[in-house]
């Protein structure tokens, strides 16, 4: 078998790891925000969750701090 | 609180929000401890650097594995209790899974080539591997082709519990076939790796188990507020008209 150096197949694993799992955080970590994002946008519109009840709308910057 | 408690998902993601930041704390500190030890630890006498990859191809493989065993038992509770805490888990789990099986082939090839001097073999190991990270495709692909959450969780459960034979035949497939992929190196009676390279691997092994709970745990938390977003929508459309 012919030699070859090491070090590029060692740095590309690791690479392919930070890659991969930094993109499952970071893909995870943006659905979490769009998720309660729109949860913000449909209360604002006074929809909420049949357990909570029927609501008064809410004034704007109550419902984004609570985003 | 009692663990049948988180089956109400809003008890569940109460818990999730106050667990997530403690959990991805804990295993940012043991992967970068583990990462230490493995960069430190001695070079294979045989292998040379090489074995470094060990380190995040094993904790991958075992993860790839893991994650599915998970979601087979979200399947039965899907399938058996009809929970839809079930069906979150299993979905959650599919992407996670999918990104560590690809982790798996894309390190396991790279360690391939210098040391069997070449990227892919069609062996059984290998093959059953990358068969498992199909299945994962095709369950990610069944939950968003099928439109109505409860009958993809049905679904997507049955073919999870199909697919589950393929992990025995991956851990098998070095005892089974005759493969160029080596033999396990962990039984019943211990390990055949020396001391100073088993620690750092299990150390890996449990920052990759931390990182998957962590993951999961997040992901869950995604799916059961994306399901109160659908809810919220329809209720909405059904009162527009």
């Amino acid at each position: 078998m012919e030699t070859i150096n090491h070090l590029p197949f060692i740095v590309g694993s690791y690479a392919a790891a930070l890659i991969i799992v930094g993109g499952l955080v970071a893909w995870i970590a943006l659905d979490f925000r769009a998720q309660r994002r729109a949860l913000a946008d449909l209360e604002l519109r006074g929809q909420t969750r049949r357990s909570a009840g029927p609501r008064q709308q809410r004034p704007m910057e109550e419902v984004k701090e609570k985003a | 609180m009692a663990l049948t408690d988180l089956a109400n998902p809003s008890r569940f993601l109460s818990f999730a929000n106050r667990a997530i930041p403690w959990l991805g704390g804990f295993t940012v500190i043991v992967l970068a401890f583990g990462l230490n030890q493995a960069m430190s630890a001695p070079n294979d006498y045989q292998q040379g650097d090489t074995v470094k990859i060990m380190y995040l191809h094993v904790p991958s493989a075992w993860l790839s594995m893991l994650a599915w065993a998970v979601m087979s038992v979200a399947a039965l509770g899907t399938l058996v209790w009809r929970h839809p805490l079930a069906d979150v888990a299993a979905k959650a789990a599919a992407p996670i899974g999918a990104a560590f099986a690809l982790l798996c082939l894309i390190t396991g090839s790279l360690w391939g080539r210098p040391e069997w001097g070449t990227y892919w073999v069609w062996d059984a190991r290998l093959t059953s591997e990358l068969v498992l990270f199909l299945l994962y495709l095709g369950v990610i692909a069944l939950w968003r082709t099928v439109e109505d959450p409860a009958r993809a969780a049905r679904a997507a459960a049955i073919l999870t519990l199909v697919g589950a034979i393929d992990l025995p035949i991956i851990k098998f497939s070095v005892v089974w076939w005759n493969t160029l992929h080596q033999g396990s190196s962990f039984g019943l009676t211990g390990s055949t790796i020396y001391p100073t390279m088993l620690i750092p691997l299990l150390i890996m092994a449990v920052a990759f188990t931390l990182l998957f709970a962590t993951l999961h745990l997040a992901a869950m938390r995604n799916e059961i507020l994306r399901r109160r977003v659908r809810t919220q929508r329809l209720m909405q459309a059904s009162t527009a008209n």
